[in-house]
């Protein structure tokens, strides 16, 4: 048992750490309150080769591993949700479907436009009657002279509006059921996809969140990725990485909640000492904390076991349901800390709090993930 | 144009600084960092190099730990390092410290020594020029500006007044002050390649270091006690209610400032 963290984690995170710090955080609240994307902060990251840091360097990523990729996520999230929410849908919902499932040919077509950060990743799955029930899915694609032809629509879709192509499910084999399902390359801006960002969200109002209708999209045939009729297969073990992120996010925003809530714990006085010295005060942010280092620890446990290789399933549903359950509530309890200034959008908790509900929702909803937690108990 | 910097690691900035009553001694057994200063050293080297070829070596004198300060050097574009670590010299002071890197300075090829001004912990701002002393070399410290012109170095070097200019012939030994750049963050395939860059650990005895020289036994100052300056009385407190101005000039009169 060793919990050290390699000499490329620890720089990697400092990195991350510093940079996040410096040049993210202090626009938080302006891109929360505009809603405008983080394009310079991405142009800043690619610089940095944040944006293939898992991905090896063969197809022009840096060629660290996962947990690294969550460190940095988790250090990115906590300075800025929606700056979070688009980086880790570019990784493990972008690139990782290629990384995984691509050909070689696919791999050197893809990913250097993904890891420069040319391309942001994007991946559309659900659809407005498949959502949970991914297996619902309504969009279909059928050979016809040597290309697919793509019909449907997909809502709720991460990047799409600054991708150069979205992976997304398609029933290629009616009648098959989920084995009927596979997973389609399409090119944006090609005749017959439309992508559209119009929704108001709650939070992460930086991330861009589109919609996508196809109406007779051809793609050659060979932007088929992976195995045709295992596309629903494929993106389970895709969503499985992701739930680790989905952690890494929740530990970023809680312990955003913490810094905020304990340095106002300290200064906010009232009845003659700052409130901090209240134990009510004090239960709350000592709740916080473990919980964050819990929280911490299983999503690097869950990310260790996918690095060496060993089965995480199980692991990935405890870091995504406890991380992000545990979020929204570090971030009611920092609200709670400051009072009525914590309802007030001058100080960033009620943005913490807004930002974490999304993680109990993206990429399996916590109902999801218990159904799927309770089935790797056998049931 | 080849360059060495010197690198030093320092406890976090952020870390509370403990001195050891038996020694005076920091406690070292906090977060360590590179010294924030090092890093405007580090990014002028690069810099120079960039515009004008060459390698660019780190050199620093530290416990075994002080190696992730090094590699962090190195993932932000150092070429390679010397790092000299001895239990020998643990303690060493400023003319110590100096006789060891200016030792292992004489190992490696430059052109210049770039320092940044200070470290955030010893706070002395004398090594460079005694190791510019014991290299027999010209120093130029405090620098806001410094341009390579060929074989000689121009500069700008910081006053309170304002700057001065000078130029130097090479080779000569630098530092630099905050401000002079804005220091690159390491890159990830930085990183990730630092590890495969060489870094050459050295002992005492592969410098053939004078062991009488180095440590707290061979540094010429003791340190005799230390102490928590007091903490700052607080101050009075005026409340402008139409009759604040009035209240300072009372104020500055009563400690007979005006
Ligand atoms: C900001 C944002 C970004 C997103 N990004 C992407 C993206 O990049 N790509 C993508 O494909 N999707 C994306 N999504 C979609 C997201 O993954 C879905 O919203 C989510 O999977 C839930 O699906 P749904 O919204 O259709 O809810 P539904 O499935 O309709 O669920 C409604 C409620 O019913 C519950 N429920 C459903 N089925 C069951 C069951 N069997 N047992 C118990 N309870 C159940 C759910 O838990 C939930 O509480 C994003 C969503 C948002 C809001």
């Amino acid at each position: 048992m060793d919990f050290t963290l390699t000499d490329d984690q620890r720089m990697i995170r400092e990195m991350a750490r510093d940079f996040s710090q410096a040049e993210i955080a202090p626009q938080a609240a302006e891109i929360d309150r505009t809603g405008a994307f983080p394009a310079d902060i991405l142009k800043k990251m690619s610089e940095l080769g944040l944006m293939g840091l898992p991905i090896a360097e063969e197809y022009g990523g840096a060629g660290a591993d996962y947990t690294s990729y969550c460190l940095a996520l988790e250090e990115i999230t906590r300075a800025c949700g929606s700056t979070g929410l688009t980086y880790e849908a570019h990784i493990s919902l972008g690139c990782m479907p290629i990384y995984y499932y691509g050909t070689e040919e696919q791999k050197r077509e893809y990913l250097p436009m993904l890891c420069s950060g040319e391309s942001l990743g994007s991946f559309g799955l659900t659809e407005p009657n498949a959502g949970s029930d991914a297996g619902g899915t309504q969009t279909t694609a059928t050979l016809s002279d040597g290309e697919w032809v793509v019909n449907g629509s997909k809502c709720f879709i991460t990047n799409a509006a600054y991708a150069k192509f979205v992976t997304i499910t398609a029933v290629t084999d009616k009648g098959k059921g989920t084995r009927g399902i596979s997973d389609i390359i399409v090119p944006t801006g090609i005749p017959g996809f439309k992508v559209r960002a119009a929704y108001e969200k709650l939070g992460l109002h930086g991330s861009n969140t589109t919609e996508l209708f196809f109406d007779d999209v051809r793609v050659p045939e060979k932007n088929l990725l992976g195995v045709r009729g295992e596309g629903f297969k494929q993106f389970l073990a895709v969503l499985d990485g992701g739930r680790i992120a989905i952690g890494a996010m929740g530990v970023g925003i809680a312990q955003a909640g913490l810094d905020a809530a304990l340095k106002y714990a300290k200064e906010r006085v009232q009845f003659g000492q700052p409130i901090g010295k209240f134990q009510a005060v004090q239960f709350k942010l000592a709740d916080m904390a473990m919980n964050i280092e819990l929280a911490r620890n299983m999503y690097l446990k869950a990310a260790w076991l996918k690095d060496t290789g060993r089965p995480y399933t199980q692991e990935a549903g405890y870091a995504k349901l406890f991380g992000s359950e545990m979020a929204t509530k570090a971030a009611l309890d920092a609200i709670q800390i400051h009072g009525g200034y914590g309802y007030i959008k001058e100080f960033p908790v009620e943005r913490y709090l807004r930002d974490a509900k999304l993680l109990e929702i993206g990429e399996g909803t916590s109902e999801i993930i218990r159904l799927v937690i309770a089935r790797g108990l056998g049931l | 144009m080849n360059i060495a910097v010197c690198v030093k690691q320092v406890i976090d900035t952020e870390a509370e600084k403990r001195l050891d009553p038996a020694t005076w001694r920091l406690d070292r057994n906090v977060t360590c960092i590179l010294n924030p200063y090092d890093e405007y050293a580090v990014e002028e080297a690069l810099r120079i190099k960039e515009a004008h070829g060459g390698e660019v070596t780190a050199v620093c004198m530290g416990p075994q730990k002080a190696e992730d300060a090094v590699r962090k050097s190195l993932a932000m574009g150092v070429d390679s390092a010397v790092l000299v670590v001895d239990e020998a010299l643990t303690g060493s002071d400023v003319q110590a410290t100096a006789y060891v890197l200016a030792e292992a300075l004489k190992g490696i090829q430059w052109d210049l020594v770039i320092f940044g001004v200070r470290s955030t912990d010893g706070e002395t701002g004398c090594v460079p020029a005694a190791v510019a002393e014991r290299l027999g070399v010209p120093l130029l410290s405090t620098l806001a500006k410094v341009e390579v012109q060929g074989s000689s170095v121009a500069v700008h070097r910081e006053t309170e007044q304002g700057y001065v200019s000078y130029e130097c012939p090479l080779p000569a030994v630098l530092s630099v002050i905050k401000g002079i750049n804005e220091p690159r963050y390491p890159s990830m395939k930085g990183i990730m390649g630092a590890k495969k860059k060489p870094l050459d650990v050295k002992d005492a005895s592969a410098l053939g270091l004078d062991t009488a020289q180095v440590g707290l036994s061979g540094s010429k100052t003791k340190v005799l006690s230390a102490r928590i300056p007091e903490p700052r009385k607080a101050g009075v407190k005026i409340e402008d209610d139409g009759t604040g101005a009035q209240k300072i000039v009372e104020f500055l009169a009563s400690q007979k400032l005006v």
